[in-house]
């Protein structure tokens, strides 16, 4: 940080910690309004936690397999069963959100490393460069998401690196478009004319002056594309193209399950609920956090 | 257009290239009864000993002219494969998109009518849940509920319209319904907030102060402008239903594109998935020509000059 930018700032009446203190409260009071968004946050926490402390979330080892207790519906021992080899179900489930949480963690952030540097890189420097890159990232986006998921998986092969490699590439036009916009009408503004004046670096004004622009829609995109790479993630392995056996899967636990409809349609309702549960605590804080930091776009 | 045509056909031509290790090793697999003969059969089979632009300007060739080489599986002829699959695609892909449009248009407008009543909030949560639902598990919970509570089991052999339409639709309307609901679901919401936003401005005031009744202001007025962003979305969801097929397709067993593709894809058939990806991203993008042309009918203020380049 050079000298002249602390004096220029010194200037202000409150020192710069308080000020960017009561800018994001205000997000947080707006936010901690929205009950929606509320519900969102808790219910996502949750299955982060269980996530990211499923050994003691869970009751029983999710690889644990117990002939005696084949295909039980959900009891006592068992909360909500058992499947065809006697695991656990609901131990499953809770490892299961550690796989599908960290492939679409992962996935976002792929889509936000490509997406976001080519989004600044063609709104900033315009011309060829735009052109280029933007061309790309429509021919990616032109394909139908999942569809391309599919085949990149099966083009690297099925496991789940492979399938948040491929989300990522998917999702990434998504975030490049959505920066690219307020970078371009952000760079016409007088200030950033002005700190290009007092001869600011090119990096300094990208990072200093432009990226603050597009948080807001980073953030917002990135939440709202987290919800389909979650329904994306347990599709593909619900085809198999994802976790493989015996990792718990949320998609793998579906397609196992339904194999046994007749006797044992928990195993199938189970895994599709919690997938639901995440999706939807996912939606409801990407609508909560679109209507705090973009108010224009209200659905 | 053009440019974004020639990009997607040059990802899937090169996409094969991107395959770990050598795709010859791969496809034969480790089996020693393989010769080395056999290998070099099917690089040649595979077009793999020429130049890579020759090879690219000879597939896309071959595909203009309807040619999509064989698969490797079945060493049948893919065009001819995917015309007799592509009827069931494309009839889910319609009665889908009927779904979404007469589910999610009417409850939008009626959830902006209803302002900040129960109806809306309940549409609102509706529509939230209808967004979240994995359209696979959907479509395998109507088979669950359909053959547990109703003893009905949508017929396991698929029947062409043609031939006999009460079966057909007995055979399509689950599916059908599993992937219209998230179509449903987010027009149900963009009509909701398009409409709100055109009932606030100007000239629908002036409508009703002139004396309109409330139902000809209603379609008239605010539901043609509310119709640009509709379709909008209704474009921007495309590549997504086509998706949903796909998948859905594989849980009801029905024998369209995206089952085959999706076998194919386990069977490493690269050059049907080829095809398949190729054909659906052109048909997503043709789809989505239309829409853009459906715009300057709808709304006469939108006009495409030459100045228009995709």
């Amino acid at each position: 940080m050079s000298a002249g930018a602390g004096t220029l700032e010194a200037g202000a009446e409150l020192p710069r910690s308080a000020r960017r203190q009561s800018f994001w409260s205000l997000y947080l009071r707006q936010f901690a309004r929205n009950r929606g968004g509320m519900i969102g946050i808790i219910v996502l926490g949750a299955v982060a936690f269980s996530a990211l402390f499923a050994p003691s979330v869970a009751t029983h080892d999710p690889y644990e397999i117990n002939r005696l207790v084949r295909l039980q519906g959900p009891s006592t021992a068992h909360w909500l069963g058992t499947d065809e080899f006697g695991r656990d179900l609901f131990s499953r489930i809770v490892f299961g959100a550690r796989t599908s949480m960290s492939v679409a963690a992962l996935a976002i952030v792929l889509a936000t490393a490509i997406g976001a540097p080519s989004g600044i890189i063609a709104g900033y420097f315009g011309g060829w460069l735009d052109s280029l890159i933007m061309r790309v990232m429509d021919v990616i986006f032109s394909f139908p998401a999942i569809l391309l998921a599919l085949s990149i998986t099966a083009i690297l092969g099925p496991s789940l690196r492979n399938a948040a490699i491929a989300l990522g590439i998917v999702y990434a036009p998504g975030f490049a478009r959505i920066i690219r916009g307020p970078i371009l009408s952000a760079k016409q503004l007088e200030y950033v004319e002005a700190s290009r004046v007092i001869g600011a670096s090119t990096p300094r004004i990208l990072i200093r002056h432009l990226l603050p622009n597009v948080i807001s829609p980073l953030v917002v995109t990135a939440t709202v594309t987290f919800s389909f790479a979650l329904l994306a993630e347990a599709a593909l392995s619900f085809l198999g193209l994802g976790a493989q056996p015996p990792i718990p899967s949320w998609g793998v636990m579906l397609s196992d399950g339904r194999r046994f409809m007749e006797s044992a349609p928990y195993l199938a309702i189970f895994p599709g609920l919690a997938v639901m549960l995440a999706v939807l605590a996912s939606n409801l804080l990407g609508d909560a956090l679109r209507d705090v930091l973009d108010p224009r776009l209200r659905l | 257009m053009i440019p974004t045509l020639i990009g997607v056909s040059l990802i899937v031509f090169f996409s094969i290239r991107f395959i770990p290790g050598d795709i010859v090793l791969v496809l034969s697999g480790a089996r020693s009864d393989v010769t080395e003969e056999q290998r070099d059969q099917l690089r040649r089979n595979l077009g793999l000993d020429k130049p890579l632009p020759v090879q690219y300007v000879e597939w896309v060739g071959n595909a203009v002219q309807g040619d999509l080489g064989n698969s490797l599986k079945t060493q049948r002829s893919i065009a001819t494969d995917i015309r007799s699959r592509m009827p069931v695609t494309i009839q889910l892909a319609i009665m889908a998109a009927l779904v979404g449009l007469f589910v999610g248009i009417p409850a939008g407008v009626i959830a902006a009518l209803r302002r900040g009543t129960r109806t809306e909030l309940a549409a609102q949560g509706v529509a939230l849940v209808g967004l979240s639902v994995p359209d696979f598990w959907l479509g395998t919970m109507f088979l669950l509920v359909a053959s547990r509570y109703f003893a009905w089991y949508p017929g396991a052999q698929y029947v062409s319209i043609f031939d006999d339409v009460g079966k057909n639709l007995s055979i399509f309307i689950l599916p059908a319904l599993a992937v219209g609901i998230s179509l449903s679901a987010s027009l149900m919401r963009i009509t909701r907030s398009a409409l709100l936003d055109v009932m606030g401005s100007g000239y629908i005031v002036t409508a009703r102060s002139k004396g309109l009744r409330e139902a000809v202001v209603l379609r008239r007025h605010a539901f043609k402008n509310a119709l640009i962003p509709i379709i909008t979305v209704v474009g921007l969801q495309l590549g997504y239903l086509l998706g949903g097929v796909v998948i859905v397709e594989t849980v009801f067993n029905l024998p369209g594109v995206g089952r085959y593709t999706v076998q194919a894809i386990s069977d490493r058939d690269y050059p049907v998935v080829q095809a398949t990806v190729l054909l659906i991203t052109i048909l997503v993008l043709f789809i989505s020509l239309f829409v853009d042309i459906l715009y300057a009918y709808v709304d006469p203020r939108i006009k495409y000059g030459s100045a228009r380049s995709s």
